[in-house]
């Protein structure tokens, strides 16, 4: 379980990135926070592992204050996805992903066997460990950033628009991956983007952000959908948008639901 | 022409090449000072330009230091510690290491501040300590552009230890002078020669040096002989 209790950030120069944010997130839960540039979310995201100190408030893992523990420790217990994968260049793809392990003294060797395992429950071929990061596509670094995020077995993910940097197509493959993954492990993630469509694919919980990182809204995906709930909210999600403006035609004795264009997407099964 | 088979003859002379004046001797000494200056350039400027790169302050310290001592002619600042520390080789190495630190600590600082932020700081954010960033990410990064900044460094200070004969009885300089003050030109010329054929040699082994730091150290991805880019296995995502 994380908790944040009413942290703010506020820079040195009087920027305000996050005022006064309050939420938690149950474990084995994913929780994505959306919003568009400005909104604080990943200045949240990165309080949970000290790569930003809050100026107010606490947040804390399982109750205990993350301020009070040692940074390095905090980091290498949370598995971290970053846009762009944020592998390291110089290392092959099984050093990169062995890098947490590595470093809590496991023997490289060993390591390195686990760190192949993991390349195929991410989807990748392991003969893709002795490559290096740029000799990989971008949907595959993102797949190596999330196995090395694993290799500790961590109980957190925290994931900064992980996906953010590939094309929709491939997006759509991470997102399925991801979310087959989280079937299996039931880790508690912290997701972060500002793509609604991809708020509602992931999240148990999607959290809708204002600038500062004030709560428009929380709830399931449906609820966010069933009921925006203002103008701003209604307008992020696109409630009004003809995709997602769905109706019931029968065509055949069959209920084929239709979006606002006409264009069918899909048969009702009562 | 006959100045250069002069210097030919010189060269091929066995008496030139034994002896506390021959050849082996003051190439030993040549380059013992140049070792000795460059290393105590490094041993300043690495890790100050290392430390600016890194936290990205003092960035304009450095141009302008760097700007300031490419400026000073070496042969006058040989000359103030020559004055200052008196005639010998102190004089002239402390000279040398002036002229070695712009060149290393730009080199330094070029290539830590030149390592994607992003990456130095995932590196962080998985739970790297500031000594591993450094060393496991940061230094190999910008090994080639630090062994470049040595390379400019030494090649300089090779070239430029000849003056150390100027204040002291050291290295292939004193061939220079000696023949100078004898109009033994043959003789300077196969100094000059003979620097010329030292420089060379440490500018091949740096570019060899240069060339591992790229393509070993900081992208092994270009010199890897699995690389079968065009033939991608597994998803394609």
């Amino acid at each position: 379980m994380i908790e944040f209790e009413s942290v703010s950030k506020t820079y040195p120069d009087g920027t305000v990135a996050v005022e006064e944010f309050s939420l938690v997130v149950p474990s084995h839960r994913s929780v994505v926070l959306v919003g568009s540039s400005g909104s604080g979310k990943s200045t949240l995201l990165q309080m949970v592992n000290r790569m930003v100190e809050p100026t107010g408030g606490r947040v804390a893992i399982d109750g205990e204050d993350v301020a009070g523990r040692d940074a390095v420790g905090l980091r290498r217990s949370i598995g971290y996805v970053l846009q762009h994968g944020g592998l390291l260049p110089h290392r092959t793809v099984l050093d990169n992903i062995a890098t947490v392990p590595v470093l809590n003294g496991t023997r490289r060797r060993r390591a390195r066997t686990e760190a192949a395992g993991l390349l195929e429950r991410v989807g990748l071929d392991p003969s893709l460990g002795r490559r290096y990061p740029s000799q990989l596509s971008g949907g595959q670094q993102q797949r190596v950033g999330v196995a090395r995020a694993l290799a500790s077995d961590p109980n957190i993910l925290l994931m900064d628009e992980p996906f953010g940097a590939v094309d929709p197509i491939v997006r759509r493959e991470l997102q399925d991956e991801l979310a087959r993954l989280q079937a299996d492990l039931g880790k508690t993630i912290i997701f972060v983007t500002h793509d609604v469509d991809e708020a509602l694919r992931l999240g148990d919980e999607v959290v809708v952000l204002r600038r500062h990182g004030v709560i428009a809204q929380r709830g399931t995906p449906a609820e966010i959908l069933a009921s925006p709930a203002d103008d701003f909210v209604r307008d992020f999600v696109g409630a009004d948008r003809e995709e997602r403006r769905l109706t019931v035609r029968k065509v055949d004795g069959r209920d084929v639901a239709v979006d606002g264009t006409g264009r069918p997407v899909g048969v009702l099964h009562p | 022409m006959s100045l250069l088979m002069d210097a030919g003859a010189w060269l091929g002379d066995p008496a030139n090449w034994s002896g506390d004046n021959g050849v082996p001797t003051r190439t030993v000494q040549h380059l013992a000072i140049t070792g000795a200056a460059v290393g105590i350039a490094a041993a300043v400027a690495l890790p100050a330009g290392v430390l600016i790169g890194h936290t990205r302050r003092g960035a304009g310290l450095v141009g302008a230091l760097s700007g300031a001592a490419r400026a000073i002619p070496t042969l006058g600042l040989l000359t103030l510690f020559g004055l200052a520390y008196g005639i010998g080789l102190k004089a002239s190495l402390a000279a040398l290491v002036v002229l070695a630190v712009p060149s290393i600590l730009a080199g330094a600082y070029a290539g830590v501040q030149a390592v994607d932020a992003a990456t130095v700081s995932a590196a962080r954010a998985v739970g790297m300590r500031p000594r591993q960033v450094l060393f496991g990410v940061e230094l190999p990064l910008a090994a080639p552009v630090v062994v470049g900044g040595v390379r400019a460094a030494v090649l300089q200070v090779v070239a430029t230890a000849t003056l150390a004969a100027y204040i002291a009885d050291y290295g292939l300089g004193r061939y220079l002078f000696a023949g100078l003050k004898s109009r033994d030109y043959a003789q300077m010329l196969a100094g000059a020669l003979l620097v010329a054929a030292l420089a060379l040699l440490l500018e091949l082994a740096f570019a060899a040096a240069q060339r591992y730091a790229a393509t070993r150290i900081a992208d092994p991805a270009r010199s890897d002989r699995n690389d079968t880019r065009t033939v991608q296995k597994g998803p394609t995502s």
